[in-house]
C-alpha cells in the first residue's frame, strides 16, 4: 500500500508546489489580509494629510484650482491679529480644560474607587456625558447659558448672589470659561473611566501593608496610587491634550468662534477660513500649523510608553 | 488614620476581611460614616449631578408647554405639571428629522461594518501571520489614530469633490473609517492576542487554512471584543461632526448632530422646546444602547488606551 500511495502524492506536491508555498507565506498571506485597512488610511489619510500641506503652499479656493505661492499663506498668518487670537485661545482653552479634566477626572476615579452602595450603577450613569453626541449636550449647554433665560441667572438671582442676567456666552471672558466648562464637563469622564480601570489593577495588599507602617491617606496616594498609576495617565492626558486641541464641534455649536473672535480655536478659525470664506489655502495653512503641537503630544506619549516597558521590568524591545 | 475603630462590629469585620475574596469592605471600616459622608459620598453627589443636569435639562425642556419655557417667574422652571409631546409630535412629523435619524443611522452602521471588517483583518495579520514589518505597520496605526479629523477636512473636502461624493452619504461611509479602523485594529489586537496559539497549531495540522482559522476559531472567541468594538465605533460615528458639516449639503442628507445645529436655529427665534427635543431625540438611541453594553463599552474605552 506504502508504494502506492508514495508516486500519487509526489506528482501533487510538485504541481502546485508554488501555489501551496505562496499560501502558505506569511508577507504573502499578510499583505492581502492588509489591503482593505490600508487602502482606507492610504486614500483617505495619508494622501490627505500631505494634500493639505501642500494646499497651505498655495492660493487655492473654492472651485478654483490654486497655484504655488511659496510661503505667501503662513508669512499673512504671521501678520494676522485673529490667527494670533486663535493660538492663544486654543493654548489657554488646551491647558486649562486639560489640566482640570485631569484633576476631576483622577479625584472622581478615587472616589469611584471606594466601596459603596450602587457601585456599578453610578460609574454608568457617570459615563454618560461621553456617550452622547458632543454637539447635542453642547446645545444643552447653549440653553443652559442663555442670556436672558438661563437657568443659572435664574438661580443665582434667587438665591441673592447677582442683580442682573449674566450674559454668559456675550461677554468675552465669560464666553471662555463657558466653552472651557462645557468641554471638561465632556472630558471628565473619559479620564475618570481610564483612570479607574488603571486604579483597579492596584493591589489593596500595597494600601494595607502602607497602612500598617503608618502611611496617612496622601502618603498611600503619593506613593503607591500615583507611581502606579503615570502609565495610564500620560497615555490618557495625551489623547486628552490632542482632542481638547482640535476641538471643533463644542465650540462650533455653542459660539462659533464669537464673541469678537473670543472662543475661535485654530480649528473653527480653519473652518471659517477655508469652506465659509472660501480660501481653502490659508485655511489648510492654518490646519498645518497645528501639526507641531501634535507632535508634541504624541512624543509625550511615546515617552509615557517607554517608561511603563521600564516600569513592568519587561524587556525593551 | 486617627479614627481607629474601637466597636465590635468593626472587630468582626477585620476578622473576616481576609476570608472574603472581592467586594469586600477592604479598609473602609477604618473610616467613620460620618467621614465618609463627608469625604466620598457629598463630592460624589454634587459631581455626579452636575454631569447629569443637563440632560435633565434638555428632558425638562423638550415636555414644557412653549409659555412656560420662557416665563420663569410665574412657574418653578425646575418642573412642570403639564408636560406635553407638542415639541416632539412637530419633530417627528413637520420636520426632516426622521431621515436626519435615518442617515446618522445608514451612515454610522455602513462606516463602522466596513472598518470592523478591515480591522479584523488588519489586526490578525499583524498580531498572529507576524509578517515582516508588522511591529511597523501596528505602530503607524497607532499613529493614524492621532491624527484629527480638524487637520483632514479642508483637503478631504477637496478629495470628496474630485471624486464627485460631494453631498452623498457615500463620502461619510468612507471617509468615517480612517477614524474607526486605527482604533478598533488595536482594540482587536489586544483581543487577538490572548486567544492561545495553541489553537490555531490544532487546526493548522488539521489543514485549516489561514481563512479558515480566522472564521472559526479566532472570531467566535473574539466575540466580546468584536461587540466592544462595534459599540464604540458606532458611537464615534454618531458622535462626528466637521466632516458631515463639511461634506454634505442638501437639507435631507445631513445627519442629526449637523441638522440640529444649522436647520432648528432659524434667525432670532430660538426655538428651544423644538431644539431640545430634537437633541434628546437624538441622544436616546445612544443612551439606550449603551445601557445594554455598558461593560462592553468600558472594556472598549480603556482596552484602547491600554494597548
Amino acid at each position: 500500500m506504502a508504494d502506492v500511495a508514495i508516486p500519487r502524492a509526489k506528482p501533487q506536491m510538485s504541481e502546485d508546489n508554488a501555489w501551496t508555498q505562496l499560501k502558505h507565506n506569511r508577507n504573502w498571506l499578510g499583505f492581502w489580509f492588509m489591503v482593505p485597512a490600508m487602502a482606507f488610511l492610504i486614500f483617505f489619510l495619508a494622501y490627505p494629510l500631505g494634500l493639505g500641506i501642500w494646499l497651505s503652499f498655495t492660493d487655492t479656493r473654492i472651485g478654483r484650482v490654486g497655484h504655488f505661492v511659496a510661503t505667501e499663506n503662513y508669512e499673512w498668518l504671521w501678520d494676522d491679529s485673529i490667527f494670533w487670537l486663535s493660538v492663544f485661545n486654543t493654548l489657554l482653552y488646551t491647558f486649562v480644560a486639560s489640566a482640570l479634566k485631569f484633576a476631576i477626572g483622577l479625584y472622581l476615579a478615587l472616589l469611584l474607587n471606594e466601596n459603596m452602595p450602587f457601585k456599578a450603577m453610578l460609574r454608568a450613569m457617570v459615563l454618560i456625558p461621553f456617550i452622547v453626541p458632543t454637539v447635542l449636550s453642547a446645545l444643552a449647554f447653549w440653553w443652559i447659558f442663555d442670556s436672558q433665560f438661563s437657568i443659572i441667572s435664574w438661580s443665582l438671582k434667587h438665591l441673592g448672589v447677582i442683580n442682573q442676567n449674566i450674559n454668559f456666552l456675550g461677554d468675552t471672558t465669560w464666553a471662555r470659561i463657558c466653552v472651557i466648562f462645557a468641554n471638561i464637563w465632556r472630558g471628565v469622564p473619559f479620564v475618570a473611566i481610564t483612570l479607574l480601570a488603571g486604579l483597579q489593577t492596584v493591589s489593596p495588599s500595597l494600601y494595607e501593608a502602607a497602612t500598617l507602617d503608618g502611611a496617612t491617606r496622601w502618603q498611600n496616594f503619593r506613593f503607591i496610587t500615583y507611581p502606579l498609576l503615570t502609565p495610564i495617565i500620560a497615555v490618557v492626558m495625551t489623547f486628552s491634550v490632542l482632542f481638547t486641541f482640535t476641538d471643533f464641534q463644542l465650540i462650533w455649536a455653542m459660539t462659533r468662534g464669537g464673541p469678537v473672535n473670543a472662543t475661535h480655536l485654530m480649528a473653527t478659525l480653519s473652518y471659517q477660513r477655508a469652506i465659509i470664506a472660501g480660501q481653502l489655502g490659508e485655511g489648510a495653512a492654518i490646519s498645518s500649523a497645528m501639526i507641531p503641537f501634535l507632535l508634541a503630544a504624541i512624543m509625550v506619549s511615546w515617552f509615557g510608553l517607554q517608561r511603563r516597558k521600564w516600569q513592568q521590568g519587561e524587556n525593551n524591545d | 488614620m486617627t479614627d481607629l475603630p474601637a466597636s465590635k462590629v468593626d472587630l468582626k469585620a477585620v476578622i473576616s476581611a481576609p476570608a472574603r475574596v472581592d467586594n469586600s469592605e477592604g479598609m473602609s471600616y477604618l473610616q467613620s460614616v460620618p467621614r465618609r459622608m463627608v469625604t466620598l459620598y457629598l463630592p460624589l453627589a454634587i459631581i455626579v449631578v452636575v454631569l447629569l443636569f443637563p440632560f435633565y435639562w434638555m428632558a425638562l425642556t423638550s415636555v414644557k408647554p412653549d409659555d412656560q419655557l420662557l416665563d420663569l417667574d410665574r412657574f418653578n422652571p425646575f418642573w412642570t405639571w403639564n408636560p406635553t409631546f407638542k415639541h416632539f409630535h412637530k419633530l417627528l412629523f413637520e420636520s426632516y428629522y426622521p431621515y436626519w435619524l435615518w442617515n446618522t443611522m445608514y451612515v454610522a452602521v455602513c462606516a463602522t461594518v466596513l472598518s470592523i471588517i478591515a480591522s479584523v483583518l488588519a489586526a490578525y495579520a499583524i498580531v498572529r501571520l507576524r509578517y515582516k514589518g508588522a511591529n511597523l505597520v501596528g505602530g503607524l496605526i497607532f499613529l493614524a489614530y492621532l491624527v484629527p479629523p480638524s487637520i483632514l477636512f479642508i483637503p478631504l473636502a477637496t478629495v470628496v469633490f474630485q471624486y464627485g461624493l460631494f453631498d452623498s452619504p457615500l463620502a461619510l461611509i468612507l471617509t468615517y473609517p480612517t477614524i474607526l479602523i486605527p482604533f478598533s485594529t488595536w482594540l482587536l489586537m489586544g483581543y487577538f492576542k490572548t486567544i492561545p496559539f495553541e489553537l490555531e497549531e490544532c487546526a493548522l495540522i488539521d489543514g485549516a487554512s489561514r481563512w479558515q482559522i480566522l472564521i472559526k476559531i479566532v472570531l467566535p472567541l473574539a466575540i466580546p471584543g468584536l461587540i466592544s468594538a462595534f459599540i464604540f465605533c458606532f458611537t464615534l460615528c454618531w458622535n462626528e461632526f466637521i466632516y458631515a458639516l463639511t461634506f454634505l449639503q442638501s437639507t435631507s442628507n445631513k445627519t442629526v448632530p449637523v441638522a440640529i445645529v444649522n436647520e432648528f436655529v432659524d434667525g432670532d427665534i430660538y426655538r428651544w422646546g423644538s431644539l431640545m427635543a430634537g437633541a434628546l431625540a437624538g441622544s436616546l438611541p445612544l443612551v439606550i444602547l449603551y445601557a445594554f453594553f455598558v461593560e462592553h463599552y468600558v472594556s472598549a474605552m480603556t482596552g484602547a488606551v491600554k494597548e
